[in-house]
């Protein structure tokens, strides 16, 4: 996994609630095997005026032109600000896959869907929970401020504002050291690989029709 | 000793290790593996160069992108098939406990298969990379979906990091009135908590109504779970529980069956346990339901009217409803009954086991689709289910109804095989989300029960199943 220590970087704004993972990144692209490209397909459905399908040349697609991300000036964002219950719906890791793919390495919401916010983790994006009223402002300065940028810093767990406002997330401290040093998790729980057959061992025991 | 949540009991009975911060290494019992989200867990295993933990953990399907039509002709898609292919080579290069591949008698929506064989037992823990595993819950199971990287994890390891979840109870007393089904009680529980309200939190379901549910109802209630925000939901092990599982091809037999019915009687809440939060719903109060917009908190009685973002103070959410209107094609204060539809979608893993088809059959039996619905599908949930149907003569109630009677899948509930909306159309669906595009770009998704889908077919816009029964 890739590190996160901190980040400065421009912030494109999606102001709704409740988007989905189907939003974030549509059906038809699960059928790839891969874990990579999905970024070209990342709000398909609503970047692209077309009706996308795998294996299509994104390039020369038609832009929706409506789409905020689709405007010039949110090019390059690596920071997404969003609403509540954001990746919301299917457990796809293909949302988050499709997010850093597209070059976001941290959101920035007032509430996540328990189980994207989970998959973010395995990949080196950081999903940060603002409360509403700094949400609202960011928004706001997002809007009349072109070329936006903000700073993330995980070590103090700050949200820097250009304006010298800066803001304290709360985040996992497990968590946080892996993104910190980049950790693989399956790497790390092997370490107890002793302590899981001990208890799968009593398990078995215990209850030998979990077994069969 | 305290008394306890039936959470605590199924968390406490799995904890392998725990850090001083609480997080916790959780033992797996059942992975569910479908096509979708394993290749590439099954790809990170292998450049690794790791073996997987215990395979006979594994039970496996192929059900999303199967087609349900023609299976003579093998799946059309190649990037379909691909992916199909690709689940058949992992297993069988890796192993698992069972694998029911395309074409199976015994394949289906891994939600469907796994209780129908009793591959999942009550004290388990399930997992499986599908936010509707949820389901299982419904047998005192601590069950929830997963992302890829945790498919490898389990797969490597037979365990999951996690912290302890908030409890939640929500209680639903009294008694259900005629034509109102699990999935009006999943749809009104979303409508009063919302699509977040169960963020952080692990579901029990439970009071009168709960109770007097068949295993299938319960099914259905525990899987939308997902859909209120939380990753699990559940109920409490009783005598339906017990009955459902005798006998099946992976239950426990003889001793082991005493045994286990034994310890699963202990799978309930304790008199007393306490709860971080507690909703009520009374049965009586709930009629069936029909979602109006994009989220499945967007319903509503079949008797109310699409409601005015007019009335909304929140601008977000104004924006939001103002947003679902325009997608859906819907213009506020217009009555649920005066909405036509274009197709009829029965199935998934909502909504797709033999009592749910029994309930749209009740519906369907002697009457015909309306002229201005174009096609109805009825989806079974697995072989057996479609077995099951066709000795009761459901199928053949369906095709004179106008119905197709079509091979078991995920199908339209999230259109990644042939079964789609095209744009614009709209659907009455037996699925579990409403998203844009949910059922096909540009399609419009109102979910309801079996008997509302099949009610709607009939009538060729949506009508008060309460009014035809």
């Amino acid at each position: 996994m890739q590190k996160f220590i901190t980040l400065n970087g421009l912030v494109a704004p999606l102001d709704r609630n409740n988007v989905d993972t189907d939003a974030i990144i549509p059906k038809q692209f699960l059928k790839s095997i891969k874990r990579s490209g999905f970024g070209p397909n990342a709000f398909d459905e609503w970047r692209y005026m077309d009706r996308g399908e795998p294996g299509m040349d994104n390039s020369q697609r038609p832009l929706n032109p409506n789409f905020v991300l689709n405007q010039p000036r949110y090019q390059g964002a690596s920071v997404l600000l969003t609403r509540a219950n954001f990746g919301c719906g299917s457990s796809r890791e293909h949302a988050p896959w499709a997010l850093l793919d597209y070059g976001f390495r941290a959101l920035i919401a007032e509430s996540f869907a328990d189980i994207f916010f989970n998959n973010c983790f395995k990949n080196g994006v950081v999903p940060i929970v603002l409360p509403k009223a700094e949400v609202d402002a960011l928004f706001g300065l997002v809007e009349h401020s072109p070329g936006y940028t903000i700073e993330i810093d995980l070590p103090t767990q700050l949200v820097k504002r250009p304006d010298g406002h800066a803001v304290h997330f709360d985040i996992d401290p497990f968590r946080k050291e892996c993104l910190i040093n980049g950790w693989d998790d399956i790497g790390l729980t092997l370490r107890h690989a002793d302590k899981i057959k001990a208890f799968e061992e009593r398990r078995r025991a215990e209850h030998p029709y979990y077994f069969a | 000793m305290e008394a306890q949540t039936l959470y605590e009991k199924l968390w406490s009975s799995h904890v392998v290790h725990q850090e001083a911060d609480g997080t916790a290494l959780i033992y797996i019992d059942r992975h569910l593996v479908h096509e979708v989200t394993s290749p590439q867990a099954f790809e990170g295993l292998k450049l690794a160069g790791r073996k997987p933990w215990r395979v006979s953990s594994i039970v496996a399907t192929a059900d999303h992108n199967t087609p349900t039509d023609h299976w003579e002709q093998g799946i059309q898609d190649p990037v379909s098939r691909q992916q199909v292919e690709t689940l058949d080579n992992n297993i069988r290069e890796v192993g698992a406990l069972a694998y029911f591949p395309f074409k199976n008698e015994r394949q289906g929506i891994v939600h469907v298969i796994g209780p129908e064989n009793g591959a999942t037992l009550p004290g388990m823990t399930v997992v499986c990379g599908d936010s509707h595993t949820s389901t299982h819950g419904a047998f005192a199971c601590l069950a929830h979906g997963i992302g890829t990287s945790e498919v490898e994890h389990v797969m490597a390891t037979q365990c999951l990091i996690q912290k302890r979840s908030k409890t939640m109870l929500v209680r639903v007393d009294g008694k259900l009135g005629k034509g109102v089904t699990a999935k009006d009680v999943a749809l009104a529980i979303i409508g009063r908590i919302g699509t977040a309200g169960g963020t952080g939190y692990a579901i029990e379901f439970g009071g009168e109504v709960m109770r007097s549910l068949s295993m299938e109802g319960r099914m259905t209630v525990c899987n939308m779970a997902i859909e209120a925000g939380a990753r699990m939901g559940f109920v409490a092990v009783d005598q339906v529980t017990i009955d459902y599982l005798k006998g099946r091809p992976f239950s426990p037999r003889g001793d082991d069956w005493e045994r286990a019915v034994a310890y699963w009687r202990t799978l309930h809440s304790d008199e007393g346990a306490r709860f971080d939060q507690v909703v009520v719903l009374r049965g009586e109060d709930i009629q069936p339901q029909v979602t109006w917009g994009t989220s499945p908190e967007m319903v509503v009685p079949v008797g109310a009217t699409v409601p005015d973002p007019a009335k909304e103070s929140d601008p977000v959410r104004r924006e939001g409803m103002e947003r679902a209107l325009h997608y859906m094609g819907l213009t506020p204060n217009l009555p649920v009954t005066s909405i036509k539809i274009d197709k009829v979608f029965i199935g998934s893993c909502t909504n797709s086991r033999i009592e749910d088809l029994r309930q749209a059959a009740v519906i369907a039996r002697g009457r015909r689709k309306a002229d201005n619905v174009r096609q109805v599908l009825v989806v079974p949930g697995s072989g057996l289910v479609k077995r099951q149907a066709e000795q009761e003569g459901l199928d053949k109630i369906f095709v004179a109804a106008g119905f197709e009677w079509r091979e078991p899948g995920c199908s339209m509930c999230l259109a990644m095989n042939a079964d789609r909306l095209e744009p614009g159309e709209r659907c009455a669906s037996t699925s579990n989300r409403n998203f844009e595009g949910r059922q096909g770009a540009g399609g419009r998704t109102h979910l309801v029960s079996p008997a509302m889908a099949a009610a709607a077919a009939i009538a060729g816009h949506f009508a008060d199943v309460r009014d035809i029964l």
